[in-house]
């Protein structure tokens, strides 16, 4: 589907936990040609420290009912501008941006890890394909049991795992501690989303194993559709741009 | 119907918005937002000689209504330009103008040399005032000798109509424009991005790689409208403006201050349709002050 910058009626601000909320946009142009990793982004009205846009990768796209979810973390004024907005308000949004990740073929082993926010992009990549294919894993790791969100919807959509730092529900330790890959081979394919130190440990195991792994990177962004060249990553062919090349590589392109 | 088109020497534009180097790609990674056509023209990203990798990431800063950018002029270079990009680019009937950057005079007169050839495109912008590239543009835009060398070097291979984009980090533009308005600049588009710099508190470090960028937006634009009204008293050549332009709004007062045309820039990557929108926004503007020429507002500040 084509790009386009658009005001979006907002249906719904849920209040997750302290710092997320899972905001729901009318988009009555959202097909189902959005891909699990492309993202969208979002202006922030009024703010005095936010002056470019934010991005965020798609969390659900509803085509029947024509809307799109995305997750928002407080971090700074401008996200918590953007978990304050009222249902019914208007948000000026530009998408759908990126490539997405690669389709796993029916009936492949697939591991999805997702840290932080990046847990995002992983509920799209489970929904569309869980209905070709039984064997989606979901291993999600966070610091603590409250920082865990949305384990209801994920337990739906495959395999749930967690981790915590504290130990305070799953298995203790970073995602890439869990059990799970002490069976890493079996895997066909493994798609991450989280800090760049996670996606690093998770694409050498994927690496040393000889599994294909794609990764979703978060590079500070200036306008998401390539034009200011501000996002880059340093790749096997030069500087890439995290905005339109990716923001969804596979490892062997970059240098890890 | 109200007349918006302006002259930058020999060339017609429709309206007076143009784009900002840097800010607007290629123009076609537009295609989706706007209709090209609609536009004055459009500048494409700087250009050099030889291909270039630029800097490091982190290359952008998010500062109060701005930001600093240190790309450092990442580029495929202009034969790659002429090859692949230029050909695609004639099916829009919008000027296109390419902005060129160097390290040396040579490198500026190889490639304008060869961007003289292109029948498509009327116009260069030369880049003498990239804060981001070691001896790269800057070092030529803040001397007057150094300016006026490197105009009068491309000038004698190129042709056609020759756009100079001054740097603020001077202590009198109005010397520089002087300067390459007698080297044989047929216009000067001002201004490129202010140095600045921004520091992460917590970490102890600068935030881009290159320590200090280049600043552009809002931020910028009470200098910007300084300093094309100083050119624009200080030349006979046309003058573009630029610096922090988000809206009509802005666009109007940078003529009124003595812009010919303006660019936007940074405001592209807030609203990738703004361009558009300030071209409805000057028509709308001369309307309701019953102007019938856009010419009539440039240099029209009562003092």
């Amino acid at each position: 589907m084509k790009k386009s910058v658009k005001d979006l009626i907002i249906l719904e601000n849920e209040c997750l936990n302290d710092d997320s909320h899972k905001i729901v946009f009318q988009a009555p142009d959202v097909d189902s040609d959005i891909l699990p990793g492309q993202f969208a982004n979002v202006l922030v009205k009024d703010s005095q420290t936010t002056f470019l846009r934010r991005p965020f990768s798609f969390y659900d796209v509803d085509v029947d009912e024509k809307s799109f979810s995305l997750i928002i973390k407080k971090v700074g004024d401008g996200t918590r501008k953007l978990c304050s907005v009222r249902p019914g308000e208007e948000l000026s949004v530009i998408y759908p941006l990126g490539s997405g990740f690669t389709t796993p073929e029916k009936d492949e082993k697939v591991l999805l890890i997702g840290g932080g926010s990046g847990i995002a992009p992983m509920m799209l990549m489970a929904k569309k394909f869980a209905p070709q294919t039984s064997n989606i894993h979901i291993l999600l790791g966070a610091r603590s049991q409250k920082d865990h969100i949305v384990l209801d919807e994920f337990e739906k959509v495959g395999n749930l795992l967690l981790t915590t730092e504290d130990g305070s529900i799953g298995e203790k330790g970073y995602v890439t501690n869990h059990s799970i890959f002490k069976e890493i081979s079996s895997f066909d394919k493994i798609y991450t989303c989280g800090p760049n130190p996670m996606m690093e440990a998770i694409g050498k195991i994927a690496k040393d194993n000889n599994i294909f792994c794609e990764v979703s990177l978060e590079n500070t962004m200036g306008c998401g559709f390539g034009v200011c060249l501000c996002c880059v990553t340093p790749t096997q062919e030069g500087n890439k741009c995290v905005c339109t090349d990716g923001p969804v590589f596979n490892i062997n392109e970059l240098k890890w | 119907m109200v007349k918006l088109a302006v002259n930058i020497d020999k060339i017609q534009l429709k309206n007076p918005v143009l784009t900002a180097s840097g800010t607007f790609g290629y123009g076609k990674e537009f295609e989706d937002f706007i209709d090209l056509d609609r536009l004055g023209g459009y500048i494409v990203k700087g250009t050099t000689l030889h291909p270039r990798q630029g800097n490091d990431y982190p290359r952008m800063a998010e500062t109060p209504a701005g930001m600093l950018n240190a790309v450092g002029l990442q580029n495929k270079g202009v034969d790659y330009f002429i090859d692949s990009i230029y050909p695609e680019l004639t099916k829009y009937n919008s000027h296109m103008i390419v902005n060129l950057s160097g390290s040396t005079v040579e490198d500026y007169v190889i490639a304008a040399e060869k961007l003289n050839e292109l029948e498509h495109m009327p116009a260069i912008e030369l880049n003498i005032s990239c804060p981001n590239v070691k001896e790269g543009g800057m070092a030529f835009g803040v001397s007057c000798a150094g300016a006026e060398s490197v105009v009068k070097a491309v000038r004698e291979v190129y042709k056609k109509t020759l756009i100079v984009k001054l740097s603020p980090n001077v202590t009198d533009v109005t010397e520089i424009a002087r300067a390459v308005e007698a080297a044989g600049a047929d216009s000067v588009s001002l201004i490129n991005t202010l140095l600045g710099m921004a520091v992460d508190a917590e970490k102890r470090k600068p935030i881009l790689s290159t320590v200090t960028g280049g600043l552009s937006g809002p931020a910028v634009k009470p200098v910007a409208l300084r300093m094309v009204w100083q050119v624009f008293n200080a030349v006979k050549v046309p003058v573009i403006g630029i610096g922090g332009i988000m809206n009509a709004t802005d666009a109007i007062e940078f003529m009124l201050a003595g812009a010919t045309a303006v660019e936007l820039g940074t405001a592209n990557f807030i609203d990738p349709a703004v361009t558009v929108k300030v071209v409805e926004g000057i028509e709308d503007y001369m309307k309701r002050h019953s102007i019938d020429d856009v010419n009539d507002l440039i240099g029209a500040l009562e003092v």
